[in-house]
């Protein structure tokens, strides 16, 4: 069978099932266009000959009544792997062999997946474009110049070059959407407390979400059924019920209320972006659902807020990497000296950008005018979301204020680089879902993507929302192989 | 009895100061496994045997509080008669050090678990109350260890993760002495709930001491010094004294008290300046975001409530209205769990007062002399009281009963046996005592007529001779009756 690597992950259990393909075929077939796709620079660690060697293993013992039944998957590289490196993008652990499995990988290897490596991500997810990588930045299988996104660019940009039938990434101001949006594929960060943070590099603790990232809304579903679960090794993960999203997928969204939220009319946003959102609303009343106007008063303080927030729990969280127990050490004349010269030569530069900013916003003095004031603005943000969703079901925005940029063209700027998250980050502040699905390409051709917002644990109606408006937007990645030789 | 003094005062010429003391007691809560992770408490195990992956804070690893740690914190909380907080937050304390894996310390600092309470001291002047301020769980930190290599330090983590109370009081303490009881009631409230084993060698229970002095019969507080980490009774007493005089030499002179941090070296028994306030530490307290605030239901806390046990002020007054105890030697018996458990053993089934004179005299003499706790004591309850039983039947004689103790005391042998084994029952047969007796007044005839003629003291020296006689066993009521008769 050719094309193994362009069929969607729906296909590959279905051909599995079926008997049409085997684990090794896929396993075989993927492994061969990571070879061949080596300058895209997606994976920071390969695990080739393992995942044969699983893949053939599972051949030879097949339990097709699992749900991702000898189907190899590359993960982002912030997901601690048993006995298999884990550096989360950073030279700080760059030599880091976790002896333990985070809940989400367990998830799906517990459902027959086979890990095919770990991929390229900002350094400890911080970062909107992938170059803040100790192991460098990602190209964009759309074109050599633009940036995938970011933090999980590597995971976006392996998923697009279909390097991997789908992916996991995290999500902790937008993660996954926009990076999914830079690459024409699906990507969803699920409610806050849905996905166990167990096992994952934390960055900041209140915000941060595994979710899953596909090339349709299917795949996303069935992916988020499986790596969702209540975890008692998190305390923030919640006991609900949780759906078999891929089952229950609907297009029949009739009667759904819609918001169009006035406030991401943001300033000096391009006009295609504009063009993209009010397509997006046809689409939805096509598909049947009345589109609502709303207000989402407080947005305009997002930004600031998550960039206090997330700064300040990415400060402390950080502190473990000292060059104590584990990961890089520098050699120093006593600890201090250790620690400085550690934290200075294994974080880069956005890192120590943030633990500065959170460290001064912690500080005795400011914590009340930053961080406090922070924390009351977030709860805000959080009620206008609650105000809301008393008049709609869901909410649609664009998923970025504009398409891929190029490499190197906002890497030293931070701030237009964190204006990216404009759109995404509200999301994470209020805890809730959002998804993003590709919906068209601006007029150089770079894909745009579109951002649903749900309920809490309402994942199941944004993802029936995307699956109706993807049958009708028609989506066409355009994806030429440039990089293959 | 009680020599402990409610008051220090320090005079300097004209002038007589008082001291102010608080305390922050961190007390290990008694537990199998630790704050936030299921690794082991025990002592003295091999250096980073007792380490999870959430002890040494790997990548990815979250905290999940122990319940278990939580209950017992709010029955240290009931035993202070203290507020519980139905919500509680644990928030991070973020400082760098080599024993601190995580890089920051989860402590509760604005929502403690336990609010306001008090703790009673008995002072030979009487009760004085001293205010709690709080008390909240945190973790214990690891060990460094700087003198196993002249070039490196070695980290041990068994301790990182242990669950701590930290007690904080009001600065209500007024003398060293009044430390020390502070500290022994705080540690008997603890053993007697089971929430603490206040074990200081292993360092089960520290204190921060902040020490102020100012002019007797002020009101307003002096600048405090905070005497970090000091590890035993004696020590909090010599550093408080020292510290105290520190101070008001200052003041003497002109000088001024800085605010700081200081250390006790035990060696020369003086308190050094460790950082000025101006170097303190900015520990960037936020809450938690692993950890949601800390919730307990009205329900939790009752069902807490209603497994109190008897607790030492209560124990007290009970002993004094039901067995006509003297609060001294209620005080005394019920100071800790385990000798008031020794205590109603032994009188479930003999004499309390006989009981009460024996285990504050001889028992406590013996255990003071070879160093030994109340659960080691050489002579069990059960023999005790039937030592007791066997004085109070007329069996033996105290004089008697005591020779039987030290036998006891090897072995901690029955006293019956003792008894029939050496013939040391006492002789109560009213004949064979006349016949000893005749026979006593037929030897000292001369004495007798004296005796006779007025000189009464020597009925004394009648009853020696009677009891010499009987080697000791002769019933000695029965012989001061019989021989007035004779005589």
């Amino acid at each position: 069978m050719s094309d193994i690597t362009k069929q969607t992950l729906s296909e590959l259990v279905e051909n599995v099932k079926n008997k049409k393909l085997s684990s090794e075929e896929i396993t075989k077939a993927f492994i061969q266009r990571s070879e061949k796709s080596k300058n895209l620079n997606t994976y920071i660690t390969e695990n080739y000959l393992d995942a044969l060697d699983k893949a053939k293993k599972f051949d030879k013992n097949p339990n097709m009544n699992l749900k991702l039944p000898g189907i190899p998957i590359a993960v982002k590289d912030l997901f601690c792997t048993k006995d298999i490196r884990t550096t989360a993008g950073s030279k700080i652990l760059d030599n880091f062999f976790p002896t333990y499995e985070s809940t989400v990988t367990q998830n799906i290897w517990n459902e027959g997946a086979i890990l095919l490596g770990k991929l390229n991500c900002d350094e400890f997810a911080m970062g909107s474009s992938n170059e803040t990588s100790f192991f460098g930045n990602v190209q964009n299988p759309i074109d050599k110049n633009l940036v995938p996104g970011g933090s999980s660019g590597g995971s976006a940009a392996a998923l697009a070059g279909q390097l991997t039938p789908v992916t996991i990434g995290t999500d902790t101001g937008g993660s996954i959407r926009q990076p999914a949006s830079f690459t024409g594929t699906v990507g969803l960060k699920p409610t806050y407390g849905s996905c166990s943070r167990y096992g994952i590099v934390a960055f900041a603790s209140s915000l941060d979400q595994a979710g899953p990232m596909a090339q349709n809304v299917k795949d996303c579903a069935l992916l988020q059924e499986v790596i969702s679960s209540y975890d008692s090794k998190d305390s923030t993960s919640i006991d609900f019920k949780r759906n078999e999203y891929s089952k229950e997928l609907t297009n029949n969204i009739k009667g759904k209320k819609i918001g169009i939220p006035k406030e991401y009319r943001v300033e000096g946003m391009p006009k295609e972006i504009e063009e993209l959102w009010q397509k997006g609303i046809q689409y939805a009343k096509d598909c049947g659902a009345e589109i609502i106007n709303i207000s989402l008063p407080n947005t305009n303080y997002a930004l600031p807020t998550y960039y206090i927030v997330a700064p300040a729990e990415a400060s402390s969280n950080l502190a473990r990497y000292d060059g104590v127990k584990y990961g890089f050490r520098a050699k120093g004349k006593n600890l201090i000296d250790m620690y400085e010269k550690t934290r200075s030569e294994g974080f880069g530069a956005e890192v120590q950008r943030r633990i500065m900013i959170g460290t001064y916003v912690l500080s005795s003095g400011y914590y009340d005018a930053y961080y406090l004031k922070a924390q009351k603005v977030r709860k805000l943000i959080k009620n206008d979301f609650d105000e809301a969703y008393k008049k709609v079901d869901a909410i649609l925005t664009p998923s970025t204020p504009s398409s891929a940029f190029k490499i190197g063209e906002k890497k030293d700027d931070p701030v237009s680089m964190y204006l990216n998250d404009i759109f995404t980050v509200p999301v994470n502040l209020a805890g809730l879902p959002g998804i993003s699905i590709p919906a068209g390409h601006d007029s150089k051709g770079y894909p745009l993507g579109l951002q649903i917002i749900g309920k809490a644990f309402d994942e199941q109606n944004i993802l029936n929302i995307a699956y109706s408006m993807e049958e009708k937007i028609n989506f066409k990645n355009k994806i030429t192989d440039w990089w293959i030789k | 009895m009680n020599k402990n003094k409610s008051e220090f005062i320090i005079s300097r010429k004209d002038n007589q100061y008082e001291v102010v003391i608080g305390l922050e007691v961190h007390a290990q809560v008694t537990s199998d496994s630790k704050l936030f992770s299921t690794s082991s408490t025990k002592f003295g195990a091999e250096p980073n045997t007792q380490v999870s992956l959430v002890d040494a804070a790997f990548p990815g690893m979250l905290p999940v509080i122990n319940e278990f740690c939580v209950k017992q914190a709010i029955k240290t909380g009931i035993g202070l008669k203290a507020k519980i907080n139905k919500r509680s937050v644990f928030d991070r304390k973020n400082y760098f050090y080599a024993d601190l894996p995580q890089g920051y310390q989860i402590s509760q600092f604005k929502h403690p678990i336990v609010g306001e309470g008090k703790v009673i001291l008995d002072m030979p002047d009487g009760q004085k109350e001293v205010g709690i301020e709080r008390l909240h769980l945190e973790q214990d930190a690891g060990k460094s260890i700087h003198d196993l290599d002249p070039q490196n330090t070695f980290v041990d983590l068994n301790r990182s993760g242990v669950a701590l109370m930290e007690i904080v009081s009001k600065p209500d303490l007024r003398s060293p002495d009044e430390v020390n009881v502070y500290i022994k009631k705080l540690r008997s409230i603890m053993r007697y709930l089971g929430t603490c084993d206040g074990n200081m060698q292993e360092g089960s229970l520290r204190a921060d001491v902040n020490v102020s002095v100012r002019t007797k019969g002020s009101k307003d507080l002096g600048t405090r010094c905070e005497i970090k980490n000091v590890n035993s009774i004696k020590f909090m007493q010599m550093a408080i004294e020292y510290e105290a005089n520190r101070q008001v030499d200052l003041i003497e002179d002109g000088k001024k008290i800085d605010q700081e941090t200081r250390l006790f070296d035990t060696k020369k028994n003086e308190t050094r300046s460790m950082r000025s306030k101006e170097d303190a530490h900015d520990y960037r307290y936020f809450p938690d975001p692993d950890l949601l605030p800390l919730e307990v239901s009205d329900e939790f806390i009752t069902k807490l409530e209603s497994n109190i046990p008897e607790l030492p002020d209560e124990k007290k007054k009970r002993f004094i209205d039901k067995f006509n105890l003297s609060p001294y030697e209620a005080t005394i018996l019920v100071s800790d769990i385990e000798t008031s458990k020794y205590f109603e053993d032994v009188i479930k089934n003999s004499d309390v007062k006989l009981a009460t004179n024996w285990i504050i005299g001889e028992l406590f003499a013996v255990l003071n002399d070879k160093n030994l706790e109340i659960t080691q004591s050489p002579i069990s309850a059960k023999n005790l009281s039937k030592l007791i039983n066997l004085i109070k039947d007329g069996t033996i004689s105290g004089k008697i009963a005591k020779t039987i103790f030290e036998l006891m005391l090897d072995g901690d042998k029955d006293p019956q046996k003792i008894v029939k084994e050496k013939g040391l029952k006492q002789e109560s047969d009213p004949k064979a005592l006349e016949a000893l007796i005749d026979k006593v007044i037929d030897n000292n005839r001369e004495k007798a007529i004296e005796y006779k003629s007025g000189k009464e003291k020597l009925f004394g020296f009648f009853v020696g001779q009677v009891m010499k006689v009987s080697g000791g066993k002769a019933n000695p009521q029965l012989v001061n009756e019989i021989l007035k008769k004779k005589l």
